[in-house]
């Protein structure tokens, strides 16, 4: 493990756009800009950018690509076409969650793994090792790829105008791979903030081109990782290390439909299909209270008197005004309309059980 | 830049007291609430409640965040300011006039151990 706080390529122009800089999975990042509250905003409503070049990336190719990385990933990559884009999970062979992550189909013998900044070592590690008995090559690519999400109704717009990609004929969650500034950038219709938007690898040299780019035009909000985590929690996207860790199951974070357990073996399929066939014990719910305390990261879930889960994420949701929480909780309380309260510092909120999509995604498919 | 006030009493944990009479006023300073940034939630105390010098008396929240706040003075709660149940976000407009707690002062002679305007600011630098 790295010992030094890294920063991405941009990290110079965070500081001179005032940014508040905190660490975040091994990296220093910007929280907010101006202000949380109005960074959220300017994605749901326009356009923001995110520097995102902590995430990781990881190139896989060989006779046996297409084969390795079905063994270590939950969904099915069969029989996709160049292009195309999974989120799925790699597991432990009991089934905890050793990262989320894409894969993109870049060729038959080549995949391209984007993971999660806090897990690099942890996941390269995990890769390299199960890759002895493939015909393979891995490859870190963490330190060369700068990455930037432009996200919101207006991205496509922005991408297409602004930085000249093309980007308008690009479906959700496919890529291509675009020639531009002497490299090929790779340019997805990803995100990870429940609107449409777009994901763009390159070179540092590239990717700071385009963010002077995008500040100059000034349509584009600067966006901090403060406001990245209040869209992805209100439609309901997990965070590893909030919702997911090497201890929870994905089927336990609700993220079943990623998991196909009807393909060839994977690691921790077999411990996937035997917790599907004895029941969940615990699973993630969404809890809504009926006052505006918010309940945070690690703050109980009570059935009563009895402690019987515990908050992943929770904010005073930016879009809907409301206080709400995902949580981890015993499965006999975890029906919708359950009735269940927080204890959040001396006092116990009242609640209800809901679903944990707060705010419905827009997407454009 | 944070507002820094004469006449106020200011602790190290970036509360005021506002003294008026044998009554005073409790809030978070201007430097703080510039720190917080918005303030969407506020967990008040209730009126009765009596505190220690040094005690938790409720939270402001950000939307990252919930940042205890301490009673700088024994005292007990004679009014709570209801208009932040509605308006957090008033403390950004005004810290200062937006007190989150009226009191009355168990032990007046505590406000010599906080710290005034200037020694405040310097305090926060």
């Amino acid at each position: 493990m790295s010992e030094t706080v890294k920063v991405t390529c941009l990290n110079d122009k965070h500081k001179a756009l005032g940014a508040q800089m905190v660490p975040f999975g091994g990296f220093e990042m910007p929280l907010q800009y101006s202000n949380i509250i109005d960074e959220h905003n300017a994605v749901r409503e326009h356009c923001g950018v995110f520097d995102v070049s902590h995430m990781g990336e990881v190139r896989v190719t060989g006779a046996e690509a297409e084969k390795f990385v079905q063994y270590i990933f939950t969904n099915d990559l069969k029989g996709a076409e160049y292009g195309k884009i999974f989120y799925g999970m790699m597991l432990h062979p009991d089934g905890g969650t050793v990262d989320d992550l894409l894969v993109y189909k870049m060729g038959d013998q080549e995949f391209f793994l984007v993971i999660n900044a806090a897990n690099i070592d942890k996941d390269y590690a995990h890769i390299v090792a199960e890759a002895k008995n493939f015909d393979v090559k891995t490859e870190n690519l963490s330190d060369y790829y700068g990455q930037l999400a432009v996200q919101g109704p207006e991205s496509e717009q922005i991408v297409e105008e602004v930085l000249g990609l093309p980007c308008k004929d690009l479906v959700f969650y496919t890529f291509d791979k675009v020639p531009a500034n002497g490299e090929e950038l790779i340019v997805s219709r990803t995100g990870y903030t429940g609107e449409d938007g777009f994901e763009i690898y390159g070179s540092h040299e590239y990717i700071r081109k385009a963010w002077d780019k995008l500040m100059e035009c000034g349509k584009v909000k600067p966006c901090g990782l403060g406001c990245r985590d209040t869209l992805r929690f209100e439609v309901g996207l997990p965070l590893y290390g909030d919702e997911l860790n090497d201890d929870v199951t994905p089927l336990e974070a609700g993220l079943g439909m990623f998991v196909k357990l009807d393909k060839d073996d994977f690691i921790g399929k077999d411990a996937l299909v035997k917790q599907k066939a004895e029941g969940l014990k615990r699973k993630i719910v969404g809890i809504e209270l009926q006052d505006k305390a918010i309940p945070r990261h690690g703050y109980e879930v009570l059935n009563g008197e009895t402690v019987v889960g515990v908050v992943t994420t929770g904010y005073n949701s930016i879009s809907t005004g409301k206080s709400v929480c995902m949580a981890m909780v015993n499965i006999d309380v975890a029906a919708l309309d359950t009735p269940l309260s927080i204890r959040i510092r001396k006092k116990v909120f009242p609640g209800v059980v809901t679903k944990k999509r707060f705010y419905k995604k827009s997407y454009k498919k | 830049m944070a507002k820094f006030i004469e006449g106020l009493y200011y602790s190290e944990s970036h509360e005021f007291v506002k003294v008026d009479g044998e009554f005073a006023y409790v809030g978070i300073t201007d430097y703080a609430q510039s720190q917080l940034g918005t303030v969407t939630y506020v967990d008040m105390p209730e009126e009765g409640d009596d505190f220690e010098a040094g005690e938790e008396f409720g939270a402001v929240e950000s939307v990252k965040a919930a940042s205890d706040v301490f009673s700088p003075v024994s005292c007990t709660v004679v009014e709570v300011n209801e208009a932040l149940e509605d308006e957090p976000e008033l403390i950004n407009k005004d810290a200062f006039e937006n007190w989150i707690m009226k009191v009355k002062l168990n032990d007046p002679s505590e406000l010599e151990g906080l710290m005034d305007a200037a020694a405040y600011e310097n305090f926060c630098k």
